[in-house]
């Protein structure tokens, strides 16, 4: 009787323990190296099914990823056989050539990929695309319709009045948010609104900076102008700080990131009311614009050149079953899927909105990411308003000049 | 002392400061000295998920190794970083001082410069923080010092704990604190009747909310290093003094201070040492905005997404560790001269 009920407690344990699954992979070492997010859990984790006897699947999600990838990489053997990139942090490691073309095994093992999944530099796929993010309009309807907005509004100057209703009805003394925090996230929003002008930021071909014309301003009075509806520390919140904000019912109207748009109608997270009366569309469109101004963005997976060919192919079949139709089957709400067969849930909707409404990709030139730091720093005076737009633009263009000088991108 | 059991005893922390000190010192000067090779660059077609193939630059890795590979340390660049306009930006202040309108103009164009502006934060921070700090840190000693023998571990534990506390997670707390929506925030706001009042908001206040936080964190080490020389103090002197008629602040200033002095310089120069590498609480408080310092630069220039500048990096470094000197050196001088009268 006894023995009868271990054997059979045993049987349960084993059926309920992890599924392995067989990713047919014959042995090999899998270490991932991704930034933090919800999405890029659902990855490392369904690549670590993958692990067996002979094959081990190790991963660091961190927000710091971008710090660690070249060092990382350059090491012989590499510290991580994946890097998970986006639009941004792929250039670095293309610059230094550590990570390798990947024909061979999308030949191979790619059947369930998508065209538009493979990144092609010169015409050989250098990464695998999954999902798309950016920054999109999050807007209580509740709010806009008490302020008698019936239309919700597609432009950021329709954003400013929908905003002064609200205020003037006394719904929301600060009806509007921007990550405006100085640093990387300041610098986001001028590229977001830089774009949707439909101007470049560098000469065509050069490192060149470009943004001292009539578009530049634009975007720049119109990140001033919608301070005016915002809480006097803008200048201290950064994207995850406004979503609390936006979740505690504090502010009404918001550009944030599509990765973070499940939490703002989930109920377990914002307050009912919120999570209730929250709509998503497409980033406002500035000035005369036509199209969403935001930058689009996909986050997509990397393997590193320095590291066995039988490790890059081990590797690459085990992110091929983390990137597999089943995993944005089973998780249709913690992204944007790139992959086949994505049935887009309602947290999608932004950033869907954004690429049908021909949204321009975030820069991938080697020094965009420069100009990114650049901004971020110099633009602090101006959205404080201790400085003009010329002024701005003219601190921009020097510190930039000097740190692309630096860089060797400029002579 | 023989030469020999001098060095014997001396030798092992001399090797070690020279290699742990002197050694990275002088390899962050020389690589303040170059600069990143020209980047070969190479227009090829770019296929992306979102508006398809484009023509985009990108750099060409295997050109730009082989240059790498030749030279490692980068170009030659000379003293070039140093003047640049993000650093000491010496062409840039010849034309403020030569077209600004005024001395308040001047001063605002200056403060416009990266390196300027950081250093007038680090300064004042110093400044401010330094003597305040200690005067804090001393007189938490002195109370310590009279309590009841009873209650005075559980009142040293709680001088300490600003000490104890992570830096970069106690600003962290303070900064939630005084968020608009924290106790402390909100508690500003209802005291002064105005709802948009925030410690965040303005340059002063910014600097305030930093200073404070850094007396409140810089205070427990004084206070230890006092309190321990407050136990040295002689008791025979005290008690003169007492039967002399002297009032508890003249025996502060006649017997208490002069017996502390040596420790008075040196919690001095630890304190300016460490007051002049600000760093954690503009992290923290998200300040960057309205107070940045030089190792906020140092860091900043490392801390990117893509183009680490290694040697923007080194040359802030140099020209802090340049302002330190400058800055400690009349203080070990005036030590210098304490130690060899004290010998005679």
């Amino acid at each position: 009787m006894h023995f009868h009920r271990i054997a059979l407690s045993l049987a349960a344990l084993a059926a309920a323990g992890p599924s392995l699954a067989d990713c047919g992979i014959a042995s090999g070492s899998v270490r991932i190296l991704s930034n933090d997010f919800a999405a890029l859990h659902v990855l490392n984790d369904t690549a670590a099914e993958c692990a067996n006897d002979t094959v081990t699947v190790t991963s660091n999600s961190t927000t710091e990823h971008k710090n660690i990838q070249v060092p990382a990489l350059t090491a012989n053997p590499a510290e991580y056989t994946v890097a998970v990139v986006a639009n941004n942090s792929i250039v670095p490691l293309l610059g230094a050539g550590l990570i390798r073309p990947l024909d061979d095994l999308v030949a191979k093992y790619g059947q369930d990929l998508q065209p538009n999944q493979l990144i092609k530099i010169d015409g050989k796929v250098m990464a695998i695309a999954f999902m798309a993010n950016g920054q999109h309009l999050v807007m209580r309807s509740d709010l806009l319709k008490e302020a008698g907005v019936d239309t919700p509004p597609t432009s950021w100057n329709g954003v400013m009045e929908a905003a002064a209703k609200i205020r003037d009805k006394g719904l929301l003394e600060n009806p509007l948010a921007a990550s405006d925090a100085a640093g990387w996230d300041l610098a986001a929003e001028f590229v977001n609104l830089y774009l949707g002008t439909g101007a470049d930021f560098f000469e065509a071909g050069s490192a060149k900076l470009a943004i001292d014309n009539d578009q530049g301003r634009l975007a720049l009075q119109t990140m001033r102008d919608l301070t005016q509806y915002m809480a006097p520390d803008y200048v201290t919140t950064d994207t995850d700080a406004i979503a609390q904000l936006y979740r505690d019912g504090k502010v009404g109207m918001m550009n944030n990131w599509g990765s973070l748009a499940a939490s703002l109608i989930d109920p377990a997270k914002a307050q009912p009311n919120v999570a209730e009366n929250t709509v998503f569309a497409a980033a406002p469109t500035i000035g005369d614009g036509t199209i969403p101004a935001a930058a689009l963005w996909w986050d997509g997976f990397t393997i590193a050149a320095n590291i066995s060919d039988a490790d890059a192919e081990a590797s690459f079949q085990a992110m091929m079953h983390a990137v597999a139709p089943e995993t944005a089957a089973e998780h249709p709400d913690v992204a944007v899927w790139l992959i086949k067969g994505y049935q887009p849930g309602p947290a999608a909707v932004g950033v869907i909105a954004n690429a049908n409404g021909g949204a321009r990709p975030y820069p991938m030139v080697p020094w965009m990411g420069l100009l990114h730091e650049t901004l971020g720093a110099e633009l602090a005076d101006f959205i404080k308003g201790s400085e003009d737009a010329d002024k701005a633009l003219a601190d921009i263009d020097a510190a930039y000049t000097a740190a692309a000088t630096q860089a060797g991108y400029l002579n | 002392m023989p030469h020999s059991t001098f060095f014997r005893f001396m030798g092992p922390s001399l090797i070690a400061m020279f290699l742990f000190i002197a050694l990275p010192i002088v390899s962050i000067f020389v690589q303040s000295l170059h600069v990143e090779h020209p980047q070969v660059v190479v227009v090829s077609e770019t296929c992306q998920p979102f508006g398809g193939c484009t023509q985009t630059t990108s750099v060409d890795a295997g050109a730009t190794a082989k240059i790498r590979a030749e030279q490692p340390l980068g170009q030659f660049n000379g003293l070039g970083t140093y003047v640049d306009r993000n650093h000491l930006a010496f062409r840039e202040l010849k034309a403020i001082l030569a077209n600004s309108n005024g001395v308040g103009d001047a001063i605002a164009l200056i403060y416009n410069l990266p390196l300027y502006r950081a250093l007038a934060f680090t300064v004042t921070y110093t400044a401010v923080v330094t003597p305040l700090a200690m005067i804090l840190g001393f007189l938490i000693a002195l109370a310590v010092n009279i309590v009841p023998r009873m209650v005075k571990g559980p009142v040293m534990f709680f001088s300490l704990v600003p000490m104890l506390i992570t830096p970069l997670v106690g600003a962290l707390i303070l900064y939630w604190m005084l968020n608009t929506e924290g106790i402390l925030g909100a508690a500003i706001q209802h005291l002064y009747n105005d709802p948009n009042l925030s410690t965040r908001t303005s340059g002063p206040l910014t600097w305030a909310t930093l200073m404070t936080y850094g007396i409140w964190t810089n205070a427990p080490f004084s206070f230890i290093v006092f309190y321990a020389g407050l136990q040295a103090v002689p008791r025979d002197t005290l008690e003169a003094a007492i039967i002399d008629g002297a009032s508890r602040l003249d025996r502060i200033r006649y017997v208490v201070l002069p017996s502390l002095r040596p420790l008075v310089l040196f919690v001095l120069l630890v304190q300016l040492m460490d007051n002049f590498r600000v760093f954690e609480p503009i992290i923290s408080f998200n300040a960057s905005a309205n107070a940045t310092s030089l190792s906020f630069l140092v860091y900043s220039s490392l801390n990117t997404q893509t183009t680490q500048l290694f040697g923007s990096a080194a040359a802030t470094s140099v020209i802090t560790i340049g302002f330190i000197t400058v800055l400690i050196v009349p203080v070990l001088l005036r030590v210098a001269r304490e130690l060899s009268a004290g010998t005679r």
